[in-house]
C-alpha cells in the first residue's frame, strides 16, 4: 500500500477566549500551596493533605517507561492556578460565546438530551445545568470545590483512597495543586436519570490543568458519566495531569465515558496537549465499572484507567479507541486487578495510526492468590494508516491463582486499497472511506458510549482524519 | 439496430489497450452500449474479462496505454473511480471486499448519500432511506437481519453476490456491470438476483454482464454477446452466440 500523506488539519476547538483571569505567577513551592487551598477557603485538613502530596512529590522522579517521547516540563515554569473572573454567565458573552463553540446551548441540552453538564475552564468549574432534578433525588453532582465545603466527610472520607497521594509522580503533582474538578454522590439504590457530563477546557497559556474527579455510587446505585475535553492551539505543550477516582460500593454500577480532544500539536509535532492522567476505580462486592474512552486529542497520551475489583463477584470493563496522527504518541491501556473471587474483566482496545504517530496499548491483568474464579478477556486490534506509524502491543499478565482464566487476543490489520476502491466504486470518496472504515473498526467501542456522546464520537474520528488521505 | 446520426453511446471503448507492470492484459478493445441494451461479454479464464470491468470503474492499478473510453460523450479515463460511480457506473464485484464493523445499512446509505451529494441534492431522509430499503430487500427475497450485519463480513458467496445487486438496486446506476454475479448462486437465488436485475433493467439503463458460464444469460437475455479472448474481443452476434458457446465451449472460436 502506498504511503498516505497525512495533512494539518483544522482543529475546530483551537480558539482562545479572551476572558479575565485570576492566574497565579509561575513556580510551585509550599507557599503556592499555602495561598492556593486558602483561596478556595478550604478546611485544613485538606491543606496539610496537599502539602503531604507536594513533599512526596518533590522526592519522586518522573518516570520513564512509557513508549513515548518528550521533552521534559519545567514545573517551575507553569502557573498552577487560573481561574476566569466570572460575573454571572448571561452577563458574560465571551464565557457564553465559548460554550455555544464549544457546542452547548444549555437549554437545548436540557431539552433534548437530558443530559447534566458541568465545564471546566482552566482550573474552575463555570456552568451547570439541571441542579433541581438532581437534587430531588438526593444526587450530588457539583465542582469538586463546592464539595469539599458541602460536604467535607464525603469527601474526606473517599479522597486519595483509590489513587493514593504517593501513587505516581503525576497524581502527587495532583494531589498537591489540584484546583477543582467534578464530585458526584449517587445515593443508595438510586439510579441517575440522566447522564452527567463534565467538559474540561484549558483556555490560559502556560498553565497546567490539574483537576480532580471523584464519583461515589453508593451501594445499589447507578451512574453513566462522560467528560469531554478541548484546548486552544498553541506553540508550547500544556500539561493535564488530572486524577479521577471511582468508588463503586457494593451492587452499585459506574459507566464512565471520556471523550478526550486536547490540542494534538501541529502537522510538524509542535504544541499540544500532554495529558498524562491517573484513573482508577474500586469496586466492591458485586459493583461494576465501565471505562469507555475515545482519545484522539492530545500531543501525548498517556493513562491506565484501572479497576481493582476488590468485592467478590465484582465486573471491570475497558473500552477504548485511540487515534493518532501527525506525530503524536498514545501509550493507552488498562489494569485490571482481580481481588475478590469470581471477578471479570474484559477489555477491548482499538488503536489506529496515522503518520509518523506511535499507538501503544499497555495493560495489566493481576490475579491475586486469594482470587478464585477470574475471569478476563482481552482483545487489542490496530489498524495501520500509511507506513511510517506504530502500532505496539504490551500485554502484562501476573496470575497467582489456577483456577484463573486469562484470554488474550491481538490483530494488526491496514486498511486496504481493495478496501478503498470498494467504497470509492459506491460513490464514496477517498477520505469518507477512511473514516467509514475506522468507524467501523471502531464500531464495538462506539457501541459502548451513550448515544448522544456516540454520534459526537463518531464525528470526531471524522474530524480528525481529514485529510489523511492524499 | 439502427442508429442515429447524433446518438451518443452510453459507453463507447476505442482501441483500448492496457497493462499492468509491463504485461498487456487488453490489446484493442472496441465496445459500443446503448441505453436499454444488455450485453454479455464471455470468455474463458484469464482472457481479460474481469480486467475490463475494472479498467471501466477506474481501478488504479492497471494502465491505460492506448485507447478512449467514453462515457455519455465524456471521456472518463482521468476520473477517479468515486467520479465515475457518480455519473452512473456501477461494478458488482466478482469477489466483494469485506468492511468489518460498517453494517449493510450504514454502507448504503453513505453510498447512496455520497451520490446525492454529488448531484448536488441533500441527504436522503432516515425514513425514506428505510422506506426504500425495505422495499428493495423484498424484491430480492432477502432477511431484514441482513441489513446490520457488516458489510461482506461472514457472507457465504450467494450472499455477497445478491448484496451486490441489491446495493445496484438502491443506487440507480445507468451502466451497470455485472462481475461474475452468477458463480456462488445456487439456481433459486440466481434465478431471484436475475428476476431482480430484470425488474431493475430499462430503456435508460444498461446492463453489461460479465460471465464464463451461459447458465445467466438464460435468465437475463442479451441483446449483444461478445467474446473475449487473450484480450481481444474476437466474436460478436446476438444472444445465439453464447448458446452456441454453451454448446461448444470456446475452442472452436479462433482469434482473429
Amino acid at each position: 500500500m502506498k504511503t498516505r500523506e497525512i495533512k494539518d488539519f483544522d482543529y475546530k476547538y483551537g480558539f482562545y477566549t479572551s476572558i479575565e483571569a485570576d492566574k497565579f505567577s509561575q513556580g510551585l513551592n509550599e507557599d503556592t500551596i499555602r495561598t492556593l487551598s486558602e483561596k478556595k477557603k478550604e478546611p485544613f485538613w485538606l491543606m496539610y493533605w496537599r502539602l503531604d502530596a507536594f513533599r512526596l512529590w518533590k522526592e519522586m522522579m518522573e518516570p520513564k517507561w512509557g513508549n513515548v517521547k518528550f521533552k521534559k516540563k519545567k514545573y517551575q515554569d507553569i502557573s498552577y492556578y487560573s481561574a476566569p473572573i466570572i460575573k454571572p454567565l448571561k452577563g458574560d458573552p465571551s464565557l457564553g460565546t465559548t460554550l455555544t463553540k464549544l457546542g452547548f446551548s444549555f437549554e437545548e441540552q436540557k431539552r433534548i438530551n437530558g443530559i447534566a453538564i458541568d465545564v471546566v475552564m482552566d482550573s474552575i468549574l463555570v456552568a451547570s445545568t439541571f441542579k433541581k432534578t438532581l437534587e430531588d433525588k438526593g444526587i450530588i453532582f457539583c465542582s469538586i470545590s463546592e464539595a469539599i465545603i458541602k460536604y467535607p466527610e464525603l469527601v474526606k472520607k473517599y479522597l486519595g483512597k483509590v489513587v493514593n497521594k504517593n501513587d505516581n509522580f503525576y497524581a502527587s503533582l495532583n494531589s498537591a495543586v489540584f484546583s477543582d474538578g467534578s464530585f458526584c454522590y449517587i445515593p443508595k439504590r438510586i439510579s441517575c436519570p440522566i447522564e452527567l457530563s463534565t467538559y474540561f477546557r484549558i483556555n490560559e497559556g502556560g498553565i497546567g490543568q490539574f483537576e480532580r474527579t471523584l464519583v461515589i455510587a453508593d451501594k445499589g446505585s447507578y451512574v453513566s458519566y462522560l467528560e469531554g475535553c478541548t484546548a486552544p492551539q498553541r506553540k508550547e505543550n500544556q500539561l493535564h495531569a488530572a486524577v479521577v477516582e471511582l468508588v463503586a460500593l457494593e451492587g452499585s454500577e459506574i459507566k464512565y465515558s471520556t471523550v478526550q480532544n486536547w490540542f494534538p500539536g501541529d502537522k510538524q509535532g509542535n504544541g499540544g496537549v500532554y495529558n498524562f492522567v491517573t484513573k482508577r476505580g474500586l469496586c466492591e462486592r458485586q459493583a461494576k465499572i465501565s471505562w469507555t474512552q475515545i482519545e484522539t486529542g492530545s500531543s501525548i497520551t498517556w493513562k491506565y484507567p484501572s479497576c481493582i475489583l476488590q468485592g467478590d463477584d465484582s465486573i471491570g470493563e475497558f473500552y477504548s479507541v485511540a487515534l493518532t496522527k501527525n506525530y503524536q504518541q498514545a501509550d493507552t491501556g488498562t489494569k485490571m486487578i482481580h481481588i475478590g473471587n469470581n471477578t471479570k474483566s474484559t477489555i477491548l482496545s482499538k488503536g489506529i495510526s496515522a503518520g509518523k504517530s506511535k499507538n501503544s496499548y499497555r495493560g495489566l491483568v493481576k490475579v491475586a492468590s486469594k482470587a478464585e474464579n477470574a475471569r478476563n478477556f482481552s482483545q487489542c486490534d490496530s489498524l495501520l494508516i500509511g507506513n511510517e506509524c506504530g502500532a505496539y502491543t504490551f500485554p502484562y499478565i501476573e496470575v497467582r491463582n489456577s483456577t484463573a482464566s486469562i484470554e488474550h487476543e491481538a490483530t494488526i490489520s491496514k486498511i486496504e486499497e481493495d478496501q478503498i476502491f470498494y467504497c470509492n466504486q459506491r460513490g464514496i470518496d477517498s477520505e469518507k472511506s477512511v473514516s467509514l472504515i475506522i468507524n467501523g473498526f471502531s464500531r464495538d467501542v462506539l457501541n459502548k458510549l451513550p448515544l448522544e456522546f456516540a454520534i459526537e464520537a463518531r464525528k470526531l474520528l471524522e474530524i480528525s482524519l481529514d485529510g489523511s488521505v492524499g | 439496430m439502427g442508429l442515429l446520426a447524433n446518438n451518443i453511446y452510453m459507453l463507447k471503448i476505442e482501441n483500448l489497450h492496457v497493462s499492468i507492470e509491463e504485461k498487456p492484459l487488453l490489446k484493442g478493445i472496441n465496445l459500443h452500449i446503448n441505453a436499454g441494451e444488455v450485453h454479455a461479454i464471455m470468455g474463458p479464464n484469464g482472457s481479460g474479462k474481469s480486467t475490463l470491468s475494472s479498467v471501466i470503474a477506474g481501478k488504479k492499478e492497471y494502465k491505460v496505454t492506448t485507447g478512449i473510453i467514453r462515457f455519455e460523450g465524456e471521456k472518463i479515463i482521468h476520473l477517479s473511480p468515486e467520479e465515475r460511480a457518480q455519473r452512473g457506473i456501477f461494478l458488482s464485484f466478482q469477489d466483494p471486499i469485506e468492511i468489518p464493523g460498517v453494517s449493510v445499512t450504514n454502507f448504503i446509505r453513505t453510498s447512496v448519500n455520497s451520490l446525492r451529494k454529488a448531484r448536488g441534492l441533500e441527504d436522503m431522509p432516515i425514513h425514506d432511506m428505510l422506506k426504500t430499503i425495505r422495499k428493495k430487500l423484498e424484491i430480492f427475497g432477502m432477511d431484514k437481519n441482513f441489513l446490520s450485519r457488516s458489510l461482506n463480513e461472514g457472507f457465504s458467496g450467494g450472499e455477497k453476490k445478491r448484496n451486490e445487486i441489491f446495493q445496484m438496486a438502491m443506487l440507480n446506476p445507468k451502466l451497470s456491470i455485472l462481475d461474475e454475479t452468477d458463480s456462488g448462486l445456487d439456481i433459486d437465488a440466481l434465478r431471484t438476483v436475475s428476476q431482480g436485475i430484470n425488474a431493475f433493467k430499462s430503456k435508460k439503463n444498461a446492463i453489461l454482464i460479465i460471465t464464463h458460464y451461459y447458465r445467466i444469460l438464460k435468465y437475463i437475455v442479451p441483446d449483444f454477446v461478445h467474446v473475449l479472448y487473450r484480450g481481444k474481443m474476437v466474436k460478436s452476434g446476438g444472444k445465439k452466440l453464447a448458446l452456441d458457446i454453451e454448446k461448444n465451449g470456446y475452442s472452436w472460436i479462433k482469434p482473429v
